[in-house]
């Protein structure tokens, strides 16, 4: 390992202007560490725009500097509890039934699947494996309105299921699950648990379960993300809007016909609310990854 | 009707390619028979705010003795909603009543989404005035909407600035032109106004009120004039305006808008009757200072105007009940409770032309309450709104609109050629959709 790193050094060297091995070396961190810096400025620029428009008042949105903080956070926060008898709450619990309950279902469906996929042989494994493939090549997208055909006619439109039953079968997490299950479950480990007797699904639930736990979280987080985000689907599928997303909520309080102004104040509170339960999950759910550098069973 | 029987034809063309079981379903069923026996329950999508306020009159007094309650499912408005409509439309599960601005009419009917209710609502014709009317039935004996409100366009400007700026209200474009350019000289950091493409409705108002006639069928041919003589014209004027830099050609609606218009950088706005409520949000500063005044004239003395947005209810042609949902949809906007209430909660101007001077329309809007003859103006203006003319494929020609106007605006260059595309888009797309088009 070592001698390689050293030939490649080296071999910069050879090849390189500069004149002492120190310098290469800097201008090696510089580059990507500003790279980097400007990234995270891009993207959360717009995260700060949202927080701080969400503190102004309409009166102040457009015309106070863009980045100065307004005196309004109290008074948007009022008027979009008041908006239609808090309607926005309502959207938020669906948010949090869709994308908490469809990433959880979900990240259960990729667990098995993936787990068989990765450690069973059996005749079209592959075949599988190569169509879930093309579904994660394929942009969810497109399928919002076949699915609402085929949901019109088991008469589901317009329900909660509506939403949450296309979002149960991940192709990315079944991937992602296979891909996992094969690196972090040993297959000595599952024959260890067959020798002692165990029934597969208690070596599923017992042995493999935990050590494919950082790879599901990631599942769940992608999974709970999209549904979060998803607008399309619940678009085409839902007409109540009190079964409706945040994301489309917000929708309706831009698009109010020409007569009526677009509630900026409101929608940007409401964007800015809704970011909120994300940063948590993440920041709850991301001492789970750290498990990934401890687990192991075996020692190759 | 000849252009009727080509509309037949083209919607079975339709129902053939979806497999048509959805829609021999809705033409089976319903129909006159069992109006009154029995509760019926009706879904209606509308995007007006505080809809379900104004059907709660309905379902607690007309609508309880006939026994229909209407439930308002709300969305968001614009060519998204059409899209759904449809969609659901294909499913056989659109709801009993929709609300659908006229330009998108011809397309739900195209698609065979909206149902025939002339029996139902035709003697609600005397409620309106004659062009906005037409554009419910679309030039046929059918009648497939009711109008609930309009959009007939105005020029609004800044009072106080026109005084400090010495600028007289212009009675025709060419006045507006000398204006823009008066304005310039005096305060070469202010505009007029800007020409925006970001709302194609702006556009299609202002060529209606030139004259041009975008979609006319004769036969069963349908003839596209969106590079007709007027609508030409229209075009020079403003692309004329904004190369030589008159006027502004940043696009409406953003941010930097709002702030133009809050600031007084931009001193006057070419809009509709419900400019007040965007006023209100877009401009909270300037409330009181600003006065409405009729769209300049392309010839002096003359009385014309355009629309630009506005909308009716229709009932579609998956109901089970077309009877009471189109009872239902001629109660909501003749009545004079039901529109006193749509005017107080969704803020809208209505189509019927009784309720324009009455109830909610006796005094003017809280930011106009410095111009008291606010409503009778605008009622005497909604008069002179000149017919329309749209077809199937609006949202087509609008999207070239944006694109096409969008760029020509941005780099001041020729608005005839963007004209010429937005033609040529929208005669393609009629061909690929099966209707014959006269070249």
């Amino acid at each position: 390992m070592s001698s390689l790193t050293l030939d490649r050094a080296a071999a910069t060297d050879a090849t390189g202007s500069g004149p002492g091995p120190g310098r290469p070396r800097r201008r090696i961190a510089l580059i990507p560490t500003v790279t980097l810096l400007l990234g995270a400025v891009y993207c959360l620029l717009p995260v700060m725009w949202v927080v701080i428009a969400s503190t102004k008042s309409g009166r102040e949105l457009f015309s106070t500097f863009t980045f100065w903080p307004g005196t309004g956070f109290a008074e948007n926060l009022t008027d979009l509890n008041s908006y239609r008898e808090g309607v926005y709450w309502q959207w938020m619990a669906n948010s949090a039934v869709y994308a908490g309950l469809g990433a959880l279902l979900s990240t259960c469906v990729s667990a098995v699947s993936g787990y068989a996929l990765a450690t069973y042989r059996f005749r079209g494994r592959e075949t599988v494996f190569h169509i879930l493939l093309a579904g994660v090549l394929m942009p969810p997208v497109i399928l919002a309105i076949p699915q609402y055909l085929l949901m019109a006619e088991a008469d589901l439109t317009d329900s909660y299921l509506s939403v949450l039953l296309p979002q149960i079968l991940s192709p990315y997490g079944v991937y992602l699950a296979r891909i996992y299950a094969a690196a972090a479950v040993p297959s000595d480990v599952v024959e260890a648990g067959r020798m002692d007797g165990a029934g597969e699904w208690r070596i599923f639930t017992r042995v493999a379960l935990p050590m494919m736990l950082p790879g599901l979280v990631t599942v769940f987080l992608f999974q709970f993300v999209a549904v979060w985000n998803n607008f399309l689907l619940p678009f085409v599928m839902l007409s109540d809007d009190e079964r409706f997303p945040i994301t489309l909520g917000l929708y309706t309080l831009l698009e109010q016909g020409s007569s009526q102004p677009a509630l900026y104040t409101l929608v940007i509170t409401g964007a800015f609310l809704a970011v909120v339960p994300l940063v948590a999950l993440f920041l709850v759910v991301q001492r789970f990854w750290s498990l990934d550098l401890l687990s192991g069973a075996v020692k190759s | 009707m000849p252009y009727t029987k080509r509309r037949r034809l083209v919607s079975s063309a339709v129902a053939v390619a979806l497999g048509a079981t959805a829609l021999a379903a809705c033409g089976s069923s319903s129909d006159d028979d069992g109006a009154a026996s029995g509760p019926v329950m009706l879904t209606y999508w509308s995007w007006a705010p505080g809809m379900d306020k104004v059907v709660d009159l309905w379902n607690k007094g007309p609508g309880k003795e006939q026994q229909i309650t209407v439930t308002v499912k709300k969305q968001a408005s614009g060519d998204t909603l059409v899209t759904k409509i449809l969609t659901a439309h294909k499913a056989g599960k659109a709801p009993d009543l929709v609300q659908a601005e006229y330009q998108a009419l011809p397309t739900l009917v195209s698609n065979d989404a909206l149902a025939d209710i002339s029996g139902e609502v035709g003697d609600a014709k005397k409620e309106f005035a004659d062009g906005v009317w037409q554009q419910t039935t679309l030039g046929t004996d059918a009648v497939y909407a009711v109008p609930q409100d309009i959009g007939p366009m105005m020029f609004f400007y800044r009072e106080d600035l026109f005084e400090k700026y010495k600028l007289t209200v212009p009675t025709t474009w060419d006045e507006f032109a000398d204006t823009a350019r008066k304005l310039k000289k005096a305060a070469p950091g202010k505009d007029l106004t800007t020409f925006s493409a970001n709302d194609s409705g702006l556009f299609a108002g202002l060529a209606q009120q030139a004259g041009a006639q975008w979609w006319t069928t004769s036969g069963d041919t349908w003839k596209v004039g969106i590079n007709d003589a007027a609508t030409k014209k229209v075009a020079e004027f403003w692309g004329g305006l904004v190369e030589e830099g008159a006027i502004d050609n940043q696009p409406m609606y953003t941010p930097a808008w709002n702030k133009a218009l809050d600031t007084g950088q931009q001193i006057a706005w070419v809009s509709a009757v419900w400019a007040p409520g965007t006023l209100t949000t877009a401009a909270p500063a300037t409330k009181g200072k600003w006065a409405m005044a009729p769209l300049p004239q392309w010839t002096k003395g003359e009385n014309r105007t355009g629309s630009w947005g506005g909308s009716s209810t229709a009932v579609t042609t998956d109901s089970t009940h077309k009877d009471a949902a189109a009872t239902f949809a001629a109660w909501l906007n003749t009545d004079a409770r039901a529109l006193n209430a749509l005017a107080k909660e969704s803020g809208i101007y209505p189509a019927s032309t009784a309720a324009q001077t009455s109830g909610a329309f006796a005094a003017p809007p809280e930011f106009f309450a410095n111009q008291p003859d606010f409503c009778t103006k605008a009622a005497e203006i909604a008069e002179t709104t000149a017919p329309s003319a749209w077809g199937p494929n609006v949202n087509v020609a609008y999207t070239t609109f944006k694109n096409a106007f969008g760029a020509a605006a941005k780099n001041k260059s020729d608005f005839t050629a963007a004209l010429d595309a937005m033609q040529e888009d929208t005669v393609a797309d009629l061909k690929k959709q099966g209707f014959g088009v006269a070249e």
